[in-house]
């Protein structure tokens, strides 16, 4: 037997069904961005043709990290800033599960920042969402690596006195093959970008602008925005890696002078994902890894045919 | 001692192929019937520094390197190396025959390169004088001029060999046999020339004046040379481990790479990653995905996997992690023994966490121990660790091909199958009670796959109610901590009851004196004992791999039974006695400690001058580079 057909039936599926039916309700803060991504990963699922049950979402820690409590699919919810190598490992083993990955910015861009560049290096074929609220939330308000310079906080009292890291130009520089920026306040384009990211073969990155109306009361609440492929202010070619990062790197200045330009930045069809890559050099197996041992079939190699090299 | 077992030790330089031909070597003994062991000293630098390898050989059963050694192949040091090096290091050329001396038995054969060491050098350190003192056989040769001849110079270790053969008065087809495995073409010819004129030459050119011969022997079934790593990383193959995800750190990089090496072929996925906190977390991810997966490092990259060891913990993922230590703390000693993880590896990691720990103590128990660990990781949804050193890790010995025939076992343990999940419980919301306490038996709730029909749940390292969710609720607290840790006696129990002691013991069991080792010291602990035993002393010994949960009946049994018992380890704070004394505090005031922790490990003499200044003699310090820590209240 396969212990995944549910993979592949095709059924009409509701949205309702990515909603738990009975506790918990989000203890968000009435007013938190993060809602707003919830919702559009609800929207978003049931319409590239997801079920609950192929869907397998890998969050850190952080306010950001309980958006698999709130989200009825597999839940992984893991420890701050390790949500990337726990989701790629995931994905290797079951190619076949559609694998989301998603944390704070204090959790993706600070901790597990290392993660962070190597996963888009490689291109794992997955779909990273970032809640970028230029805070620490869930500890209560701390500077965080994308506050504004000047930010002042609990631990910084004085006004950081750091330049905020540019996640966008990070992510290109990295290698990530899709990325987008989008805010919770713009919810229709927010969730056609994370279908495209979720469709998308390769590491998509989507830095989501969600606002923290409790901890960073100073800071933007993202609005008005502008959406950079709406705009004829903004003309680029997302498949251009230089124009692309032209158009983040100003993105970037501008958002710390109180503009919002969000929308799709880079794309980049051509890359092969990580699990194409590995099957290339006899890697990683053609049929996902996982189903093997539910394979009665399956002929398991042994060690003691390695021992000739020994004798 | 006497000298029916050759223990060969050639030295040079790291990079010229010591390791290589060693093992060759090693192989063609034991080819011609002997068991052999090896062991592995060496710097932490690609080339240059003094590097040597030792192959003991005998008619019998060698667990251990044995004392001292009884012929020296010395090479010189590495040609391959920046001569500017010099400047910082000296003249090395000298030191693969300077630095062995002190270790060479009485009557020991001394093969040296004078192709490389000049005749002022030999003079420097007084080699003439101290031959005639020892009864040294020693036998210049023009070891690189012979290679260059015919070939290369790299290959003055052919040369080296084909002297030895001839000295030992061994024949030369069981090293031809593998040269032709290893190399072909002009490579080959080269070598083969060099070996048999290294060969002929030496038998013309010298009366031997030395005893020793290579010892004759013959088994009666086919034999492999393997390493602790081979046992282990085979050991994970049986086991139906198909997932590997590390960080390159010596000495754990062998087991890895042996695994990275061979899954291609066997469909398994190998990751070399950013870190070891992504390691271990991969680790976590492909088994909570459904494959049987394990990670590992040494103690410095091992500490970065506290982290993911916690999460695997506390979601109940299964994984088996491998800890191969070195010497300490920090980086300590990258290429040296010592057993000084223990505390840490049992308690890394914060809150009440649990995890199973077995620390194999040989070739043959690291395989089965490994297989152990993925059967009962993936049976209770534990987390278990195979702890063991660089010595273990490095050293070769020949086993029992048949040893190793014995089916493989991908066996997912208590992972639900989707017609299995159809009658689990699931709460109101159609969610798979993945931490239900109710049905869960000996503390272990089965858990579903991503993808699995009716068997979503969330995991999550917070405390979690039965379906995953975050939840705080005292009673939820206290029945799922009290679920988990019933695993770790559930464990215990069915090591006890339904198992094969994984302690091995030694001697008589009515003697009176007690030596406890773990780990890879026990080979020396089991030839010191049957050396005590012999001179007629009264000494039986245990040496211990269940590390967590801890054999308490078992080694309460063992201390009962005995006056005084001396914990042998290889760590300068006794690590394992504080162990045995938590876990048996009444029996505190038996315990003596033997330690050393120099970057060697234990030769059994050692052991044996430890008891004897320990119970025997009383009264004299012991002279080898150990140290005695007196009982509690001593």
């Amino acid at each position: 037997m396969s212990a995944f057909n549910a993979i592949g039936e095709e059924r009409e599926i509701d949205r309702d069904e990515f909603t738990p039916g009975v506790e918990p309700q989000p203890t968000w803060c009435p007013g938190c961005g993060d809602f707003g991504v919830l919702k559009s990963l609800k929207q978003a699922l049931p319409e590239v043709g997801k079920t609950p049950e192929e869907v397998l979402t890998v969050t850190g820690i952080g306010c950001s990290g309980k958006l698999n409590s709130y989200l009825d699919t597999y839940g992984f919810h893991t420890i701050h800033g390790r949500s990337l190598p726990v989701a790629r490992a995931a994905k290797l083993a079951n190619p076949e599960l559609e694998v989301i990955a998603a944390g704070g910015d204090g959790d993706g861009y600070g901790i597990g920042g290392n993660h962070f560049i190597h996963s888009a290096r490689e291109n794992h074929d997955m779909t990273y969402i970032v809640f970028n609220n230029e805070i620490f939330g869930l500890t209560k308000g701390q500077t965080s690596p994308t506050s504004p310079k000047g930010h002042k906080s609990k631990t910084q009292p004085s006004g950081s006195a750091k330049t905020p890291l540019r996640p966008l130009s990070l992510s290109l520089t990295s290698g990530a093959s899709y990325i987008a920026r989008t805010a919770a306040v713009n919810p229709n384009q927010a969730k056609e970008i994370i279908k495209e990211a979720i469709e998308h073969d390769g590491f998509a990155h989507v830095d989501f602008l969600t606002q923290c109306p409790t901890w960073n009361k100073d800071a933007r609440q993202y609005v008005p925005y502008i959406d950079v492929q709406e705009s004829d202010d903004y003309d680029f070619d997302i498949t251009d890696r230089a124009e692309a990062a032209e158009m983040m790197r100003e993105t970037e200045d501008v958002l710390n002078e109180g503009t919002v330009l969000t929308g799709r930045y880079y794309v980049d069809e051509d890359r092969p994902s990580y699990t194409q890559e590995k099957k290339a050099v006899g890697e990683l197996p053609e049929d996902p890894l996982a189903e093997r041992y539910f394979d009665d079939d399956a002929e398991w190699e042994r060690s003691y045919d390695l021992l000739e090299r020994h004798t | 001692m006497s000298d029916d077992e050759l223990i060969w030790r050639i030295a040079g330089g790291s990079g010229d192929g010591i390791d290589s031909t060693s093992q060759n070597f090693a192989k063609a003994l034991m080819r011609s019937g002997l068991d052999v062991f090896t062991h592995r000293h060496y710097p932490s630098r690609i080339r240059g520094g003094h590097t040597y390898v030792e192959i003991r050989a005998a008619d019998r059963d060698v667990q251990s390197r044995g004392d001292g050694y009884n012929f020296l192949l010395s090479l010189g040091d590495s040609f391959a190396r920046n001569p500017q090096e010099e400047a910082y290091y000296g003249n090395e050329e000298i030191k693969p025959l300077s630095e062995n001396l002190d270790e060479l038995r009485e009557g020991g054969i001394i093969v040296y390169d004078a192709g490389l060491v000049s005749d002022e050098d030999v003079e420097a350190i007084n080699l003439e004088e101290r031959a005639e003192e020892n009864n040294w056989h020693v036998y210049p040769m023009d070891l690189r001029g012979l290679a260059k001849e015919h070939g290369r110079e790299v290959m003055r270790n052919t040369a080296g060999v084909g002297v030895t053969a001839a000295l030992l008065d061994m024949e030369l087809e069981h090293i031809e046999d593998l040269m032709e495995d290893a190399m072909s073409g002009d490579v080959l010819e080269a070598n083969i020339d060099i070996l048999h004129e290294a060969y002929e030459t030496t038998r013309d050119e010298y009366e031997f004046d030395h005893e020793l011969r290579a010892p004759t022997g013959e088994h009666e079934t086919e034999q492999a040379l393997l390493s602790g790593s081979n046992a282990i990383a085979y050991g994970a193959i049986d086991a139906g481990c198909r997932f590997i995800a590390g960080y390159p750190m010596t000495p754990w990089t062998d087991v890895f790479t042996i695994l990275s090496q061979n899954f291609p072929d066997m469909g398994g996925i190998s990751e070399q990653v950013e870190d070891e906190v992504a390691a271990a977390a991969l680790a976590v991810g492909a088994s909570h995905a459904g494959v049987k997966a394990m990670s590992g490092s040494s103690g410095g990259g091992f500490a970065l996997m506290s982290e993911p060891l916690g999460l695997a913990e506390m979601t109940e993922t299964p994984i088996v992690l491998v800890e191969s230590m070195r010497a300490g703390p920090s980086t300590g000693m990258p290429t040296k023994p010592e057993q000084s993880d223990l505390e840490f590896v049992l308690y890394t990691s914060q809150g009440d966490s649990q995890r199973v720990v077995f620390a194999p103590g040989n070739i043959q128990e690291a395989y089965e121990q490994t297989r152990l660990a993925f059967e009962i990781a993936w049976d209770y949804q534990i987390p278990t660790i195979l702890i063991y050193d660089q010595k273990l890790s490095g050293e070769n010995m020949n086993v029992d091909v048949d040893f190793f025939d014995r089916e493989p076992a991908p066996d997912l343990g208590s992972t639900l199958t989707e017609d299995e999940l159809k009658e689990a419980a699931h709460d109101a919301s159609g969610k798979f009670k993945r931490f239900d306490y109710e049905n869960a038996e000996d503390g272990v709730a089965p858990r579903s796959l991503p993808g699995q029909k009716g068997g979503r749940y969330l995991a999550t390292g917070n405390e979690h109610s039965p379906v995953g969710h975050i939840e705080e609720d005292p009673d939820n607290r206290v029945f799922q901590m009290e679920r988990r840790l019933e695993k770790l006696e559930a464990i215990r129990t069915e090591l006890d009851e339904e198992r094969e002691s994984n302690q091995t013991y030694f001697g008589d069991e009515d003697a009176d004196y007690g030596i406890i080792t773990w780990g890879s010291s026990q080979g020396a602990v089991e030839e010191a004992i049957e050396r005590l035993n012999d001179d007629g002393h009264s000494v039986r010994g245990v040496s211990v791999s269940d590390m967590m949960p801890f054999p308490e009946e078992e080694l309460t049994e063992f201390l009962a039974g005995v006056e005084e018992a001396m914990v042998v380890e290889m760590n300068a704070t006794g690590q394992f006695r504080g162990v045995l004394q938590k876990e048996l505090g009444q029996y505190g005031e038996k315990l003596t400690s033997l330690l050393k922790f120099n970057g060697n490990p234990f030769e059994p003499a050692e052991i044996v001058e430890g008891y004897e200044v320990n119970v025997a003699d009383e009264d004299r310090e012991p002279t080898a580079q150990v140290r005695i820590e007196p009982a509690a209240g001593d």
